[in-house]
């Protein structure tokens, strides 16, 4: 076995903790408690091993990573390390003094996330009474300081309708960057996947919105847009292929390839309180779906297999109960009528208009809608 | 043209992977991998030059003809402000 070339990227979940409840949160059903939480010394010692191994890019997220008291000391030693420092937050609890120190501390880059274009249906999704006024504010401060801002959307059923605005938002607000990404199917996104899958007029709109707002902006504005997978003909090439480029950090210290693959059975996922980044990088875990070697048919054979890397681990689980199956959103898959009949019910649902309930996030989710 | 002073944008960082032993351009959500002659009118941009100091001092370092120089600069600049990374 050769040695795995070096990764790019590190996601560090600082904490679960979050003053928002959006219903499709990528943190898993069973969130980590404070006290589980890795300590400050923990994550410096990571962040030197992971520029010692050869990551480039450091994401700060959560959960709301502004929770963590230690954050300025944990980005202003990134900072010394040389790591590109990208801070994932909801902005409801940033105020002029906390940007300060931040870029102090040597911050370059803030993804904050939005979850409307207006106050009504952001409130409502993210569950904050207020919420969306606090995330206007922050992103007026982020955009007069010379911290780097993008506006994520996540984008479903409940806010499709107001996709235009979202550009609007972004434009006015000058950022030079948005996500709009539809919602990836795991963990809460699951459970409410019937209140959030679109209809398949809301994905033709969407996708016409996108192609034209990024035509008319270029590089003003860049937008990077994330298709929906139930309606796609090929799989996302997940993180870039498992465990080729990303290794993410949970809070209680748990190495993974990406947000979902804690659900995956058998996996002893190395723990960071105890071994390192560089022999999690190695471990059996990461290993298991690297390359192409573990692949099944049809993807063995197929010509995409080092474009797609054969989808999505955690989808082709969710979705089929295996997790080395083929991503069954793939045209090919032998799985790949079941996404089919969900995206033409999708299509076909007349109810799109109708306000629908969801299970929010929460620490203690209701057993009686558990999957 | 060449009296703009380009510097890089907001959230763009030039430097060096020793990993790798390669300049790379970081920027939100973006790894680039500039080639030998990007990296030399990077190497120069420092948010003070200008772009016809930037052509004198790369036309001296490499013995080349001014005119030359200053079309490889002028293109290079172009590009990369079209691709978000400088502003000028």
């Amino acid at each position: 076995m050769s040695s795995p070339a070096p990764p790019l990227a590190l996601i560090a979940e600082l904490t679960h903790r979050c003053p928002l409840a959006c219903p499709y949160c990528s943190n898993p059903l069973e969130l980590a408690s404070a006290s589980t939480e890795l300590d400050t010394a923990t994550w410096l010692r990571l962040i030197d091993e992971a520029a010692a191994l050869g990551v480039l890019h450091l994401h700060l997220t959560g959960g709301e990573p502004m929770a963590r008291r230690d954050l300025n000391d944990i980005i202003a030693h990134a900072h010394a390390r040389g790591l590109y420092i990208n801070l994932i937050t909801a902005g409801v609890t940033l105020d002029a003094g906390r940007l300060a120190l931040l870029r102090e501390a040597g911050l370059d880059h803030i993804q904050l996330s939005f979850q409307d274009a207006e106050a009504e249906g952001g409130d409502h999704i993210g569950g904050l009474r207020g919420g969306h006024a606090r995330k206007l504010a922050a992103a007026r401060l982020i955009a007069d300081s010379d911290i780097a801002l993008t506006l994520n959307f996540v984008v479903h059923r409940a806010n499709l309708e107001r996709l235009e605005q979202m550009i609007a938002l972004a434009e006015q607000l000058g950022a030079q960057r948005m996500e709009i990404a539809h919602t990836q199917y795991h963990g809460w996104a699951m459970r409410n996947r019937a209140a959030l899958l679109p209809t398949a007029a809301q994905l033709d709109a969407a996708n016409a919105t996108v192609t034209q707002a990024r035509a008319r902006l270029a590089a003003r504005l860049r937008i990077d847009y994330v298709v929906p997978d139930y309606f796609a003909e090929y799989p996302k090439a997940c993180m870039g292929g498992w465990a080729r480029n990303t290794l993410l950090v949970d809070p209680t210290g748990r190495a993974m390839p990406c947000h979902a693959a804690h659900g995956i059975p058998g996996m002893d996922w190395p723990r960071l309180r105890e071994t390192s980044l560089g022999a999690a990088w190695r471990s059996a875990p990461f290993e298991r779906f690297r390359g192409t070697g573990w692949m099944p048919e049809p993807c063995r054979s197929c010509e995409r297999r080092e474009i797609d890397w054969g989808g999505c681990r955690c989808q082709a689980l969710a979705l089929t109960g295996h997790a080395e199956r083929t991503d069954p959103v793939c045209v090919k898959s032998p799985d790949h009528a079941m996404v089919a009949a969900l995206a033409a019910a999708a299509g076909n649902d007349a109810s799109a208009t109708v306000p629908v309930a969801w299970q929010y996030r929460s620490a203690k989710p209701d057993p009686t809608t558990a999957r | 043209m060449s009296a703009r002073i380009p510097r890089l944008a907001p959230g763009v960082r030039f430097r060096h992977d020793a990993t790798r032993d390669a300049w790379v351009l970081l920027a939100p959500e973006r790894l680039l991998l500039p080639d030998e002659i990007a990296c030399a009118v990077l190497h120069e941009i420092d948010g003070v030059r200008d772009e016809a100091v930037i052509v004198d001092r790369l036309a001296e370092h490499y013995d080349a003809p001014r005119a030359l120089i200053a079309g490889d600069v002028a293109t290079l600049i172009d590009g990369l402000i079209a691709d978000g990374v400088l502003r000028a």
